[in-house]
């Protein structure tokens, strides 16, 4: 046993930590550190930047920019991120569809996609989701029906997260619906949302902002080699795509940040006897968030560092399910202490309510779907009793 | 980074693993912790024959030159089964000590009989009134013509009923905190003994000008030592910890399975299972935290921070899995016969032994000013 990292890792981190904190611009550091939204721009910039130091796609394979790295570095690479507030790679594109198309996609696809993917010039959306089937996935009714050298598509997708920035979407369409089993008749197309038929209706949520949307294809006509893979083999590589989401979630660099930016908010928050962190409730309530963080951070660097024999480590379903309850308890922990200049939403400068204050009700409000999407934490829950518990 | 056993350490595991599980099931368990002692002697020998009672010490003092890893390891195994021999009382924490602060001659005199499982050691040092963290000694030490004397009041003292020899902390006349050995039949000493719920034994030891051997030749402050001994034993039950919440949850998965109500085994009911899944998860946390730990130990790190956030969160999990346990195993779980109800009084015990949950906290709340971002 051994809880520190080898000198090469020390070494590899350092450098890592550097190029993160002098080549992605400051501004978009700060707005990420403290909460703030980001403009399309800055997510392609900050991808950009990493894209040209080889840094976007590490998961990938080598031939398409990815990086032979051990799960150790691998784990370091996006810790440092996260802790030098660094936007991450866009989900869809560098954790979801680009592994994909490289494991399951032609050599014509891997070709046209890849490098556009990781440079962030196609920004992916992800088509999954549908107004009947959540948790439930597979009941999905999107059809795809071939004709000639095309599908023709029809149906509804939702919770589409950020279509309204997409170039492409990748969905999950019904291909067999005759299929003896309902995940047997399941397909992945690829689908320019310039086609004529897909249209995007922004879902406005809770904390006043968009982020997601429901996407309708009405006889959508997409050309047959935009298939992933083979047909009706979509629901293995959604389970494919679905497990590489899982472990990214955990965000303990993240959540990291935000307690300590938490912290420095508290300091200046005046009590009767002193500032809210010397509050005793508040300290313990403090103190428990950040030891609850240590403690996932050590069972995600037991996965990491722990033994390759291709069985994925159970412990590692702990991962999503305690990473997104203390990302939640992080921004409960903001808009409590912001306290009554929570209520002010958008409000501006011009009043004393601060601009951080004023976001923590919003994203307090919005962090409730970390625990719904990515496999709803019950859905975790049911993973670990029967895989691991055997229930 | 390396969170695994090494072979040799997964080989005194498996070896303390069937040796425990060869000596104790419930039935076996409930008897010896019925009788007088409240452990056996027998296994206790088979302890010794297999080395796991000299692990500890330096190869010098009769020992196996053992580290901190191997420890938890044994001790987790310990916890698993539940077994009753006082190792962590009676050898590890006090022999700890002897270790650390004796003489070569009372290393020599002492260390290989306890090794061998003939001596019985205890360590005496809270006192009615005081807890931990603030572990004020009132107990006096003080000097006349024929050497050192001892009086005061030693509760609770871990296997102290049954110690032979027992390590006294007291405070002396020039300040600070120095150690003594005390011989349990020594005129002056006045032993009262008792079982502690969890069916360990535990005594009050009355010290009256009892005459008494400096630890270490002349007397001077171990307070250091003492600190560190306490890391140490944290680190220890804790592992301990680990290994009676993974039976604890076994023993809930099992019960799940096999118990049938409403004509389905419970294991079909999402109420239950989904709650299950949290034990796991709970599991997993206080098993990271403990090999934390042990591993900071291992490493010469005895810093009461790493200490207090282990037992914060081994605090929690044990409450967790405990509590859970038992109402997920319904009315069967509160009986003496059934082992699970036993698991959970361990588990509450070790809560209770050197800090709770709520004093570990309150090491953990003082220190937020003193970084920004949190890190082990």
């Amino acid at each position: 046993m051994n809880l520190a990292l080898s000198d090469e890792e020390l070494a590899f981190r350092d450098e890592l930590r550097t190029i993160y904190t002098t080549q992605i611009p400051a501004e978009i550091r700060e707005r990420i550190r403290t909460g703030a939204e980001l403009t399309r721009e800055d997510w392609v910039t900050s991808q950009r930047t990493l894209n040209a130091h080889g840094l976007a796609v590490p998961n990938w394979p080598v031939e398409w920019g990815g990086k032979d790295w051990t799960p150790t570095q691998r784990h370091i690479w996006l810790d440092e991120m996260q802790l030098a507030s660094v936007p991450e790679p866009l989900t869809f594109n560098a954790s979801m569809i680009g592994p994909v198309i490289a494991q399951f996609g032609s050599q014509e696809m891997k070709e046209r996609f890849l490098a556009p993917t990781a440079n962030l010039d196609i920004w992916w959306c992800q088509g999954f989701s549908e107004p009947e089937a959540g948790s439930d996935l597979a009941s999905l009714r999107t059809t795809a029906v071939r004709d000639g050298d095309e599908y023709v598509v029809n149906g509804q997708k939702t919770w589409t997260t950020l279509a309204q920035y997409a170039d492409w979407i990748f969905a999950l369409v019904r291909t067999d619906p005759d299929a003896p089993k309902k995940q047997a008749g399941i397909s992945m197309l690829l689908v320019d949302m310039q086609t004529p038929g897909v249209s995007v209706r922004p879902i406005k949520l809770i904390d006043g902002g968009y982020e997601v949307n429901e996407v309708f294809f009405s006889d959508v006509r997409v050309p047959a080699d935009q298939l992933v893979g083979e047909e009706n083999q979509g629901w293995s590589y959604a389970k494919f795509l679905l497990g590489n989401e899982r472990t990214g979630i955990t965000g303990v660099g993240r959540t990291k940040v935000r307690l300590a930016v938490a912290k420095e908010r508290a300091e200046q928050v005046r009590t009767a006897s002193g500032t809210l962190l010397d509050d005793p409730l508040f300290a313990a309530r403090f103190a428990e968030i950040e030891n609850e963080l240590i403690a996932l951070e050590l069972t995600q660097m037991r996965v990491v560092s722990g033994p390759v024999n291709g069985k994925p480590n159970p412990a590692s379903s702990v991962l999503k399910l305690r990473g997104s309850e203390l990302q939640q308890a992080a921004t409960e922990l903001l808009v409590d202490i912001a306290g009554p200049d929570s209520l002010p939403l958008r409000a501006g400068d011009d009043i004393a309510s601060p601009r951080w204050a004023q976001r923590s009700a919003p994203t307090y409000l919005n962090y409730r779907k970390v625990s719904i999407y990515g496999g709803s934490n019950e859905v975790q829950r049911s993973i670990i009793s029967s895989t691991i518990l055997g229930l | 980074m390396d969170f695994e056993l090494d072979s040799e350490q997964q080989l005194l595991r498996d070896t303390t693993r069937d040796l425990l599980a060869r000596s104790y099931d419930a039935e076996k368990r409930n008897q010896v912790v019925a009788t007088d002692l409240g452990w056996s002697r027998e296994v206790w020998g088979k302890l010794a024959e297999v080395g796991l009672l000299a692990l500890a010490f330096d190869e010098e003092d009769g020992g196996m030159g053992a580290g901190a890893v191997e420890i938890s390891a044994v001790l987790t195994e310990v916890g698993r089964r539940l077994a009753p021999e006082p190792i962590l009382d009676c050898v590890l924490a006090p022999g700890g000590l002897i270790a650390d602060v004796g003489t070569v001659e009372q290393r020599g005199r002492i260390l290989p009989g306890v090794a061998e499982g003939t001596t019985l050691l205890a360590f005496a040092h809270q006192e009615p009134g005081s807890r931990w963290p603030a572990l004020d000694v009132s107990t006096k030490a003080g000097r006349d013509a024929q050497g050192w004397t001892l009086t005061g009041r030693k509760n609770p003292v871990g296997h102290g009923d049954c110690a032979d020899l027992i390590v006294v902390s007291a405070a002396l006349p020039d300040g600070g905190v120095g150690l003594f050995l005390v011989d349990a039949g020594a005129d002056g000493v006045r032993r009262h003994g008792y079982s502690t719920h969890d069916g360990l034994r535990g005594a009050q030891i009355d010290l009256d000008g009892v005459r008494a051997e400096p630890l270490g030749g002349e007397p001077v402050d171990t307070s250091a030592h003492i600190d560190a001994a306490t890391i140490r034993t944290q680190a220890a039950l804790c592992a301990e910890a680990v290994g009676a919440m993974e039976e604890a949850l076994r023993l809930t998965t099992e019960y799940l399975k096999t118990r049938k109500q409403f004509g389905v085994p419970l294991a079909k009911f999402q109420t239950l299972t989904q709650r299950a899944a949290d034990m796991y998860v709970s599991l997993e946390l206080a098993r990271s935290m403990n090999l934390y730990l042990t591993m900071s130990v291992a490493d010469g790190r005895l810093d009461p921070v790493v200490a207090a956030r282990a037992k914060v969160q081994i605090g929690r999990s044990a409450r967790h899995i405990g509590q859970e346990s038992i109402q997920m195993h319904g009315g069967i779980g509160l009986t003496d016969e059934y082992p699970v109800g036993h698991y959970v009084s361990r588990l509450t015990a070790i809560e209770h032994t050197l800090g709770g949950t709520a004093d570990h906290l309150q090491v953990l709340s003082s220190r937020l000013r003193d970084y920004s971002l949190v890190e082990f």
